[in-house]
């Protein structure tokens, strides 16, 4: 590995996925450093959410490969060819990708709490006392403290997503997915759970953030990516994309949004 | 004698359930395997034993188990006994397969995802995750197999096994007395209607959170009398057109 590529948190390269007739993503490459907060944006369908599921191999991919911290994920070296990894490794893999679902995927039989510390207890083996002290001050950063024993069915959306989020955090990832976190909620309270991801990218995390809210990508993002049908067409600063993009598709898609 | 017979039934029903319970999982996780052999096992497994007679399994495996007892470390069991359980616990797992499956089905693909996506593996997943959620939709059907397989379980009065029904009949054979078999009647009657309160019981327990329609003991008795199969919660009433008797065997 030459040097320059050395440190990079994800190095993504000719990524392509097929949903069986059709090709979702047609060679989508994207290098993340550490301490940046990418913002991905595109029209519905242009395959930003798959790319995000590729990246912790919730998808298979077809071709091009994905490496986070320099290994590769999903796929290993055997007799020359890559073949899909174990689920052992592919777990242990994914223990450093946080992943925010647009839907949260809260676990309902269990207690705010006890979800922010099921897999650190489970996977990382950490003790439960430690567990629980760690879980309380994340709850307490995105501000739930005071909701820790309750279960998800009895929060808000918005409660329910920074519950998500602390979740994710709790596995000290190296990467932050956020696959359009907002989309599921009420506009009120999109506002609570797009602040503590502000917070977390002016703090240094290291995130990919798939978004339609162009606010967000303005005030947080380092970089901001355009896709279109299966390939990024366009990145750059957010000052660049939101005061002069270049490609159409780009100028015609921020008309409509903004 | 009378409570030997009784209790035979009950131990024999808990145990084939526990038995039906156990291959149930194993066959419905086969199931949902990627791996094509073990779905095509458990596809053959359901096949057979749902499509066969429950009497023509117990004959058979009554007599394909050599010797007059089968022992386990300190704990010996009559072969007939055995086969008994055996029989009616790998036939009740043909049916357990499916209502465990869709009891897995039910649970949003989302739990899974997200419990891969911290870096849980599929077991811990299932076993932490997906079943506790599942239990709640496959209790109830349960409930009502057992109730099932206490009846069913006097099936294996066939290959010998003293319990409530050949008990009777026993009675029937060297007196010509029909009565046994209203007490014997009565006897089943009153543990499926125990069940059903311990399974309302539970299901209450389980759906705490989803319904606000608590009721006590003895207002579940009642509605065990009084409504009988027509509260789908309260289980299978032991006389209901709902049984699955005549399909199976």
């Amino acid at each position: 590995m030459t040097s320059s590529l050395e440190g990079l948190v994800l190095r993504a390269t000719e990524v392509h996925k097929h949903f069986g007739r059709l090709h979702i993503l047609k060679g989508v490459s994207l290098d993340v450093r550490p301490r940046e907060t990418v913002c991905i944006i595109g029209t519905s369908g242009s395959g930003k959410t798959t790319f995000l599921r590729c990246i912790n191999h919730l998808e298979k991919i077809d071709g091009g490969s994905i490496e986070v911290n320099g290994h590769p994920i999903g796929y290993r070296m055997k007799n020359g060819r890559l073949v899909e990894d174990s689920e052992r490794n592919i777990s242990r893999q994914r223990t450093e990708i946080g992943f925010v679902f647009q839907r949260f995927n809260l676990f309902p039989h269990k207690t705010a709490l006890e979800n922010v510390t099921e897999a650190p207890i489970q996977v990382r083996g950490v003790s439960k006392q430690e567990a629980i002290s760690d879980a309380e001050k994340l709850l307490a950063r995105v501000g739930l403290a005071d909701k820790k024993d309750t279960y998800p069915g009895k929060l808000s959306g918005g409660q329910q997503q920074r519950v998500a989020i602390a979740r994710a955090l709790a596995m000290k990832p190296a990467l932050m997915l956020f696959d359009e976190p907002t989309s599921a909620l009420d506009p009120e309270v999109t506002g609570e759970v797009l602040d503590v991801m502000e917070e977390l990218a002016h703090e240094g995390t290291t995130m990919i953030v798939v978004t339609h809210e162009m606010g967000f990508a303005k005030r947080a993002a380092d970089r901001v990516v355009m896709m279109d049908e299966g390939v990024i067409i366009e990145e750059g600063s957010p000052e660049h994309f939101f005061e002069s993009p270049t490609h159409e598709r780009t100028k015609a898609f921020l008309s409509k949004i903004l | 004698m009378f409570v030997h017979a009784l209790w035979a039934t009950v131990y024999i029903s808990i145990v084939a359930q526990v038995l039906g319970i156990i291959l149930g999982l194993i066959a419905a996780l086969m199931r949902m395997s990627n791996f094509r052999p073990l779905r095509f096992l458990s596809g053959a497994y359901v096949l057979v034993f749902r499509g066969t007679p429950v009497l023509v399994q117990i004959m058979f495996i009554w007599l394909i188990i050599p010797g007059r007892t089968v022992g386990f470390g300190a704990f010996t069991l009559k072969q007939e006994v055995f086969a008994g359980i055996l029989a009616l616990g790998v036939n009740e797992g043909a049916y357990m397969r499916e209502i465990i499956r869709a009891g897995i089905d039910s649970i949003d693909k989302g739990q899974m995802e997200a419990g891969k996506s911290l870096g849980m593996r599929y077991g811990a997943i299932m076993r932490r995750i997906v079943l506790p959620q599942a239990a709640r939709v496959i209790v109830p059907p349960l409930g009502n197999e057992f109730n099932n397989m206490m009846k069913t379980s006097s099936l294996v009065y066939i290959i010998g096994v003293y319990e409530l029904f050949s008990d009777a009949e026993q009675v029937f054979s060297s007196s010509g007395n029909v009565a046994p078999f209203i007490a014997v009647a009565f006897w089943y009657l009153v543990l499926t209607s125990i069940w059903s309160i311990v399974q309302a019981s539970i299901e209450r327990r389980l759906a705490v959170s989803e319904h606000g329609d608590e009721l006590s003991l003895r207002e579940r008795a009642v509605a065990v009398w009084t409504e009988g199969g027509g509260v789908s919660r309260l289980g299978d009433w032991p006389f209901g057109a709902g049984g699955r008797w005549r399909g199976r065997s």
